[in-house]
């Protein structure tokens, strides 16, 4: 199977040529009950790139970022957090997760929701007020702090539950398919703000989806999961021009060659897991 | 077993997510044509009554006028203001210390499985028992005075207050179980941020309901004991065949338990707006 592993398959003209790791997996194996989760599966987050788990439900990408977030133990395998080779290699990078929608506390503000994991951390005040402001105001929520959740759409919801990752200033956003339940001209939107962020913040992004559109849209790398069990089918290096948006990355050829490659993969897998 | 015992504890537990959602929907379409036909519809059920009622003897019903009549006389003299008092004092009593038992025992059953082994028989032996046989018990220990109805009152409200807390602290979304771990919390954050909160709407239902049960605690506790209050009010005008004198503390009883209910459900939209849609 490494030989099907493509992430070398053109250059990143604006990063270092030496690339680190934030996350490594090495054959990670999960189990519930008696079904085969996840396989074995070895993959590197590279620091600074926004890599995607792209595959069908049942393939694991939502337990191998739990499994990377903590919120769920591997049965066997390693989990390297940041990179050994690198000159300070003990310091761990720091993770927050976007979750899917309705994971606002409800009992709180917009602006205690932004503050939760600053308050958990023993923040001071006026630090955690200052920064709150600024993460509203990168996800172009000014003014909406006093609100609460009810009071918001699907999609400022999101906004918040962003807001709320990045408040920490992580070294890595894990975004467990944040937009799956929003309509689809506000995720169109959602998808320009993230690339806007990104670009401003240059995070290290794992992001969980099911739609191949929304992988090419925000990605560098593209990891193609199959599912039964849950395994890495492939993995696409994503050389779409940055900075950009929903629409520039659409129009271009690359992007419906690269989606027509992925679709095709996922389809043949599909029919070989049915026939088999 | 436990299954069963689940279920069985759960038929108290008022899901408070669904209720406020018809209780908000009911307050805020309601139109000036659904009140006037409400009001109306009281009237012409006074007006029947006093109707019908002039041709009963007053000893089996009395006309709403007599009642009134009845009324004023007894605010007049004092004696509704005392007795009423003398209910809510036991009242208030039993049901806050009730309130301060239930709510932190709650909490503790769903935080320590030992104590969910340990407490589950008892509750649902005392749960499955009607109060009310316990209340010679309850003389026995207490006398009949002030102390007697406390305990009354205060184990009738007792049980909602606990099943409802204990069910908003065990029903936690596990997603905010999840972010709360994701966001690196500890045991005691979690509780502060997360489960406490998220059972807010589950102890206001609890209050809801306990004080329903408090008031019926409450005339039982004044029927068994020394016949005061208004419970006693009824119990001795019925005695003595003064119906009309009979109804005044029924009706204030009535208000109260409209007025306490009514209010609990305007404080939870208030504490837990969040709950309502």
């Amino acid at each position: 199977m490494d030989g099907d592993v493509s992430t070398e398959t053109g250059s990143r003209h604006d990063r270092s040529p030496l690339k680190h790791n934030a996350v490594s997996c090495e054959k990670v194996t999960k189990r519930f009950g008696s079904e085969l989760i996840l396989d074995e599966v070895s993959f590197e987050l590279t620091k600074g790139s926004f890599t995607s788990l792209l595959g069908p439900s049942g393939c694991g990408k939502t337990t191998l970022l739990r499994i990377i977030a903590g919120l769920e133990k591997a049965d066997s395998g390693d989990l390297i957090m940041g990179d050994p080779s690198s000159k300070n290699s003990d310091a761990k990078p720091s993770m927050a997760v976007v979750f899917q929608q309705g994971s606002l506390f409800p009992w709180k503000s917009v602006r205690r929701n932004v503050a939760f994991g600053l308050e958990l951390a023993g923040v001071d005040r006026a630090t955690i007020a200052e920064r709150v402001d600024r993460t509203l105001e990168m996800v172009h929520l000014t003014g909406t702090a006093k609100k609460f959740p009810y009071q918001l759409s699907g999609g400022m919801q999101q906004r918040v539950g962003i807001a709320r990752a990045l408040a920490l200033d992580p070294d890595i956003l894990l975004m467990d398919e944040p937009f799956a339940s929003v309509d689809a001209q506000t995720r169109e939107e959602l998808h320009d703000e993230l690339l806007e962020i990104w670009e401003r913040t240059r995070k290290s992004v794992l992001f969980v989806t099911h739609s191949i559109d929304e992988a090419l849209v925000l990605s560098d790398e593209v990891v193609v999961m199959g599912a039964r069990p849950g395994r890495i089918l492939r993995r696409f290096a994503i050389d779409l021009p940055r900075p950009r948006t929903e629409e520039s990355a659409r129009i271009l050829p690359s992007f419906a060659e690269l989606h027509h490659d992925i679709r095709k993969l996922l389809v043949r897998t599909a029919v070989d897991t049915f026939n088999a | 077993m436990t299954k069963v015992a689940d279920d069985e504890l759960r038929t108290e537990v008022v899901k408070p997510a669904s209720t406020a959602r018809t209780d908000g929907r009911r307050v805020r379409s309601v139109t000036p044509l659904k009140w006037t036909v409400r009001i109306t519809a009281v009237v012409v059920f006074f007006i029947v009554w006093q109707v019908y009622a002039s041709g009963v003897s007053p000893l089996l019903l009395v006309p709403p006028s007599a009642i009134l009549a009845a009324g004023g006389h007894m605010i007049a003299s004092g004696q509704l203001g005392t007795d009423t008092l003398l209910s809510l004092e036991a009242m208030v009593t039993g049901f806050g210390l009730a309130l301060l038992v239930s709510v932190p025992l709650g909490l503790i059953w769903a935080r320590y499985r030992v104590v969910d082994w340990v407490i589950q028989p008892f509750v649902m032996a005392i749960f499955s028992t009607p109060l009310i046989a316990l209340v010679p018990l309850y003389v026995l220990w207490f006398g009949f005075g002030f102390a007697a109805k406390v305990a009354i009152i205060g184990s009738f409200s007792f049980f909602p207050l606990l099943l409802n807390t204990y069910q908003g602290a065990v029903s936690v979304d596990p997603m905010y179980r999840d972010v709360a771990r994701a966001f690196r919390a500890t045991d005691r954050q979690t509780w502060r941020h997360v489960v406490l909160p998220s059972c807010i709407p589950y102890i206001a239902a609890g209050i809801n309901i306990s004080l329903g049960h408090a008031l019926t605690g409450m005339i039982i506790a004044e029927f068994y004991t020394n016949a005061s209050g208004l419970g006693g009010l009824v119990l001795n005008n019925a005695d003595t065949f003064q119906t009309a004198r009979m109804f005044v503390p029924i009706f204030v009883v009535m208000g109260l338990g409209v007025l306490l209910m009514s209010s609990t459900r305007w404080l939870k939209r208030k504490i837990a707006p969040w709950a309502e849609r």
